[in-house]
C-alpha cells in the first residue's frame, strides 16, 4: 500500500463503490473510503481492514454472505479483538478490487477460515495499537488494552487514544501475525451473543438492494435464449421477429442468442417473439436411466478411500449375518427462490461485473479470458442474489451479461426466467452406493463396505465451464466440478473392518457444480440409514448401538442431548404402535469439523403413503458458538431445505432438456409441511468454531428414513421419498 | 429450455389506445402512470418505472409469492397482474408498509423474529401476513401456514416467518 494517499483519492474511490445504487440503510456503519490503492494481500492487515479517523473500521472480506449470517458473525470476531462494538464496523464483501481472496464461499468455511483470518488480522492490529499507545504513553504493552474503542491504561490513570488516533488512513503497514494472542473466551463481550443480522431490516422493508434492483445509467436488459435442447446449435435467426418491440436488438454469437431493450418488458417481449431454429439434439440420458446407467459407466478410474482390517473375512465368516442395500440420491437443482441475474459494463478496455457469485475471486480469470482482457482489468463486485446454496445460475447470469456488454457496449442487466434458473442451473450430482455389513453372533459390526459410484471432478479445474462462452464458442476449461462428495463414506463408529471404494464416472447426466454440503447428505443417507438397518438386524435400540461404538465425548454427547431432548426412550423398532415413528442419525461432518446429532418424529400414512414429519431435534457442536441465534436460524434452513430434498426433489429431464422447470414440476416443502423444530446448540467457547451452513443437512435423510422405518417398516433406500415408494416399501400388514 | 414466453395477449405491439395514463392510490398516493402496454405486468411497473423494488420476480407464474402486493387490501401476484387492471384500485407495496426506521408493526416482528437469511422472499412474506392478519387478528398456527401456502422459501425459513407471524398477533409463539 502506498504510504500517502490523499482524503480526495480515499473519496473517489470511495464514489466509485457507491455510484449507481444506495446502499442499504443500516443499523451498522457503511464504508466512508477506500483507498484507491488498497492491498488485496492476505498477509497483510491492511488487507483486511482499515481503521478510519472517526474510530470507525472498515473489514474488506473474501467471504460473502448469502444469508448465512457471515455479515454479523465475522464483524463480531473482528469487533471482539478491537474492542469495539460491531456498530462501528462497515464490511465489504467479495469485491476482486478490494477483497482479499480468501476462497470461495463454499464448504461452510465462512466463519471457520473466512472469520478466523479475518480475526486474526484484528489480533494482530489490536497488538500494534497497544504497542502504539503504550510507547506514547512509556507504559509497557501488557498494561494497555483496547475498551469501548479506546486505547487505555488498564489503571484508568493517564491517556486514553481513539483507535482511529493512532493509525493514519495509510494503514499498518504490518504483516497478519498468525500468532498474535486472542482475547480469552472467558472475556468476550461480543463472540457469543445474539447480535441481530444487520441485513434483516432492510430485507423487510423492500429497501435492501439485490443484484436484482442494481441499475446503472444507460443499461439494457438482456434475456438469453437458450436451445431447446442440450447441445442444440443454432441454424438461423429472424431478427425482424422482434421488430414489433422498439429498440430490441439480437445479439448472437455463435448458439449465444440474447436479445437487449432499454426496458425490461420489452426485453421479455422480444424474447418472446424471436423466432429461432435450432438443430436436432438429444444427447441426455432421461431422469429414470441415471440409477442404471451409474453402474454402466463409462469409468475413469477407482479409488479405495478406506481400508481397515480384515473386510472381506468377516463379509465371508459363515458364522456372520450380512446385510446388503443400495442407497441412490437423484439430481436436484438449488432451486433458488430468485432466477438469478447480474449487471454488467465492459468499457475502456476493463469490465465490471456485479454478481452474486460465491467466487467472485475464483471466476475473475475466466471472465477475463472470455471477455479477452487481462485479469487486472476485470473487476467482480458482490452483490447479494437470491440464496444459493451452492452454485446455481449466478455465474452464468453474469457471463449472459458480460458478453452482452461487450458486444453492445452499454451497461447490461441479465436476468433469468423461472424456467432458465430450474432448467439450466447446475445440478447436484447423483450419487449410488452399495453397502454390506457383517453383524458377529453378538450382534457387533464386525465388517463393512462402501462402494460408491459418483462422477469424477477434473483436476485442476477452476471453476464449472459457464454457459455463456460454451455456446459462443469462446474457449474455456472443461470438465466437472462436484464439490467433495466422497467424504463420509464410511461409518463414525469403532468397526474393526471398514473398505470404502469409490467407482469414478466420466460424467455427470447434466452439468454438474456443487449443492450443500457437497456428497455428504446422500452418503450419510446411506451409511446412516445402512446402520440403523444392522441395528435392526441386532434388535438394537438404534440410539443403544451407536452409542456403543463412540469413543468421541463430543459425538456421544450431541447424540445423547438430542435423544433427551426427542425423550427417547430405548426400544428396538419398528414402533409397536405403527403410523408415528422416530429415527436418529449422526454425523461427524468430514471426520474432522461438526458434531451432528438430529431426531426426528413423523407420521406415516400407510393409505396414502404420506409422510409428515413432525418434529425435528438437532443437537450441534461447531466448537466455538459466533452468534448463537444467526447459527439456530442456519441449522433450521439446512433442516427444512433437506427435508424439502429428501421429500420431494428429483430433476426430471428427458432426451433433450430439463422438463422440471417450475415450481409446479420441481416442488419444495412449503408450511403445511414444516416441523418443529428445536436446535440445541454445543457451545464450546476453548475449540475452534467450525461450520455451521452444511452440517446439520447431512443426518436429516437418515433420521426420517429412520423414523418412516420405525413408523411403519417401510426402509427407504432411494429419494424423493415419494407416497409411491413408501406403498412400495411397506411390508404386508401382519 | 426457452425463455419465458410471454402470453399472446402480453406481446401484443403497443396500440394508439395503450399511449395513455391510469391512476391509482399507490401506498396511500394519488398516482398517475404513464402506460405504454396495458399488458405490461404491474410488477415490472414497480420495479422498473417506480423505483419500487421491494416485491421481487421469482417465477413469473403466481407459483411463488415473491412479488406479493395487496389490491384493494387483498394480497395478489404483482406478476400476475396487468397494469391496465390496477386502474383506480389501492396498490400497497412493501415499502407502503413502512421503512427500516419506522417498520410496520408486521415488519418490526419479523425484524424481532431474524425472520429472513437471503430474503428475498421475505417481503412476500410479509405482504401475505398483513393480508392474513387484517382477515383474521389472532390466526391459528395451522391458519397461518394455510395463509402462507401460497409463499415459498428456499433458505427454510419458514419456522421464524411463523414466530414472527404469531408475534404479530400478539399470540404465543410456536
Amino acid at each position: 500500500m502506498t504510504a500517502a494517499l490523499s482524503r480526495r483519492d480515499l473519496l473517489r474511490t470511495g464514489g466509485v463503490l457507491l455510484v449507481g445504487f444506495a446502499l442499504p440503510a443500516s443499523a451498522l456503519a457503511t464504508p466512508s473510503s477506500v483507498p484507491r490503492a488498497k492491498t488485496v494481500d492476505t498477509t497483510e492487515v491492511d488487507g483486511f481492514l482499515a481503521i478510519h479517523q472517526d474510530g470507525s473500521v472498515t473489514i474488506f472480506c473474501g467471504k460473502v454472505d448469502l444469508g448465512q449470517g457471515l455479515r454479523i458473525a465475522i464483524r463480531q470476531m473482528a469487533a471482539e479483538e478491537l474492542g469495539i462494538g460491531v456498530e462501528r464496523i462497515a464490511m465489504i464483501e467479495g469485491d476482486t478490487l478490494l477483497t482479499p481472496d480468501q476462497g470461495p464461499t463454499v464448504g461452510s468455511t465462512g466463519v471457520m477460515k473466512g472469520g478466523v483470518q479475518i480475526r486474526q488480522a484484528a489480533a494482530t492490529a489490536r497488538q500494534a495499537l497497544i504497542r502504539l499507545a503504550a510507547e506514547r504513553q512509556d507504559l509497557p504493552a501488557d498494561q494497555v488494552d483496547i475498551v469501548d474503542g479506546e486505547v487505555r491504561p488498564r489503571s484508568g490513570e493517564g491517556r486514553s487514544f481513539g483507535i482511529g488516533d493512532l493509525v493514519g488512513e495509510a494503514g499498518f503497514n504490518l504483516k497478519l501475525d498468525p500468532k498474535a494472542p486472542l482475547r480469552p473466551p472467558a472475556s468476550y463481550r461480543v463472540v457469543g451473543k445474539p447480535l441481530p443480522r444487520p441485513d434483516v431490516p432492510a430485507k423487510i422493508t423492500g429497501r435492501h438492494v439485490y443484484v436484482h434492483d442494481f441499475t446503472l445509467p444507460g443499461m439494457l436488459h438482456g434475456r438469453v435464449i437458450r436451445p431447446p435442447s442440450v447441445g442444440a446449435t443454432l441454424t438461423s435467426v429472424d431478427e425482424a421477429s422482434v421488430r414489433p418491440v422498439k429498440g430490441a436488438r439480437v445479439i448472437r454469437l455463435r448458439d449465444f442468442l440474447a436479445v437487449v431493450a432499454e426496458t425490461e418488458w420489452d426485453a421479455v417481449r422480444a424474447a418472446g417473439l424471436l423466432k429461432a431454429q435450432w438443430s436436432d439434439s438429444a444427447p441426455l440420458m432421461g431422469h429414470a436411466a441415471v440409477r442404471d446407467a451409474m453402474k454402466a459407466g463409462p469409468f475413469v478410474g477407482r479409488d479405495t478411500l478406506v481400508n481397515t482390517g480384515d473386510v472381506a473375512g468377516a463379509l465371508e465368516d459363515s458364522d456372520a449375518k450380512v446385510l446388503r442395500a443400495e442407497y441412490f440420491w437423484p439430481v436436484q437443482s438449488h432451486a433458488s427462490m430468485g432466477p438469478s441475474c447480474a449487471v454488467a459494463e465492459v468499457k475502456g478496455g476493463s469490465a465490471t461485473i456485479w454478481t452474486a457469485s460465491q467466487a467472485t475471486h475464483r471466476f475473475r480469470p475466466a471472465f477475463a479470458a472470455m471477455l479477452g482482457l487481462p485479469v487486472d482489468r476485470v473487476r467482480l463486485i458482490y452483490l447479494d442474489g437470491s440464496g444459493c446454496y451452492g452454485m446455481n445460475g449466478h455465474d452464468d447470469a453474469a457471463a449472459d451479461a458480460a458478453l452482452l456488454a461487450k458486444a453492445t457496449g452499454k451497461p447490461v442487466r441479465v436476468q433469468w426466467s423461472r424456467e432458465d434458473e430450474l432448467g439450466w442451473d447446475p445440478k447436484g450430482p447423483p450419487q449410488l452406493l452399495a453397502l454390506e455389513g457383517a453383524l458377529g453372533s453378538d450382534g457387533q459390526v464386525t465388517g463393512w463396505r462402501t462402494e460408491m459410484w459418483l462422477p469424477k471432478a477434473t483436476a485442476g479445474l477452476p471453476n464449472v465451464p459457464l454457459l455463456a462462452p460454451q455456446s459462443a464458442g469462446i474457449g474455456q476449461p472443461m470438465g466437472l466440478i462436484t464439490g467433495l462428495i466422497n467424504q463420509n463414506g464410511d461409518p463414525p463408529y469403532a468397526v474393526p473392518a471398514v473398505e470404502v471404494t469409490v467407482n469414478w464416472l466420466a460424467d455427470a447426466p447434466l452439468r454438474p457444480s456443487n449443492i450443500r454440503a457437497p456428497g455428504k447428505i446422500a452418503n450419510t443417507f446411506a451409511v446412516e440409514g445402512f446402520f440403523d438397518e444392522l441395528c435392526v438386524a441386532s434388535g438394537l435400540d438404534s440410539l443403544f448401538g451407536r452409542l456403543r461404538l463412540l469413543r468421541d465425548i463430543r459425538a456421544i454427547k450431541a447424540l445423547t442431548r438430542a435423544a433427551a431432548l426427542m425423550s427417547w426412550r430405548p426400544r428396538p423398532a419398528p414402533n409397536p404402535i405403527p403410523g408415528i415413528g422416530r429415527g436418529i442419525a449422526y454425523v461427524h461432518y468430514k471426520h474432522s469439523e461438526t458434531y451432528v446429532a438430529i431426531a426426528m418424529e413423523v407420521a406415516v400414512d400407510r393409505d396414502s403413503g404420506k409422510i409428515t414429519p413432525r418434529r425435528v431435534v438437532c443437537s450441534h457442536d461447531c466448537g466455538l458458538v459466533i452468534n448463537p441465534d444467526a447459527l439456530k436460524l442456519q441449522i433450521e434452513g439446512a433442516i427444512i431445505q433437506t427435508l424439502s430434498r429428501t421429500l420431494l426433489e428429483e430433476v426430471a429431464f428427458d432426451a433433450k432438456a430439463v422438463t422440471s422447470t417450475d415450481w409446479a414440476s420441481y416442488p419444495i416443502l412449503g408450511f403445511a409441511d414444516i416441523p418443529e423444530i428445536m436446535v440445541d446448540l454445543i457451545d464450546q467457547p476453548d475449540l475452534p468454531p467450525l461450520g455451521g451452513g452444511e452440517a446439520a443437512a447431512t443426518p436429516v435423510p437418515a433420521a426420517l428414513a429412520n423414523a418412516v422405518f420405525d413408523a411403519c417398516g417401510a426402509r427407504l433406500r432411494t429419494a424423493p421419498f415419494t407416497p409411491d415408494r413408501v406403498k412400495a416399501a411397506l411390508p404386508p400388514p401382519a | 429450455m426457452p425463455a419465458t414466453p410471454p402470453s399472446k395477449a402480453r406481446t401484443k405491439a403497443p396500440s394508439p389506445a395503450s399511449q395513455r395514463t391510469i391512476s391509482l392510490s399507490l401506498n396511500g398516493t394519488a398516482t398517475v402512470i404513464a402506460v405504454t402496454d396495458p399488458n405490461q405486468p404491474l410488477l415490472y411497473v414497480l420495479r422498473n418505472q417506480l423505483g419500487l423494488t421491494g416485491a421481487k420476480f421469482g417465477c413469473g407464474k403466481g407459483q411463488c409469492g415473491a412479488c406479493t402486493i395487496l389490491i384493494d387490501n387483498e394480497p395478489a401476484r404483482a406478476c400476475q397482474t396487468p397494469i391496465a387492471a390496477v386502474a383506480d384500485k389501492r396498490v400497497t407495496t412493501i415499502e407502503g408498509l413502512g421503512s427500516v426506521k419506522a417498520p410496520h408493526p408486521v415488519q418490526a416482528a419479523f425484524i424481532a423474529e431474524q425472520a429472513a437469511q437471503c430474503g428475498y422472499c421475505a417481503t412476500g412474506m410479509v405482504m401475505s401476513s398483513v393480508a392474513l392478519l387484517a382477515r383474521i387478528p389472532k390466526p391459528s398456527l395451522d391458519e397461518a401456514k394455510r395463509a402462507l401456502s401460497g409463499n415459498l422459501c428456499r433458505c427454510g425459513t419458514h419456522q421464524r416467518i411463523l414466530r414472527a407471524v404469531m408475534r404479530a398477533s400478539g399470540s404465543a409463539q410456536p
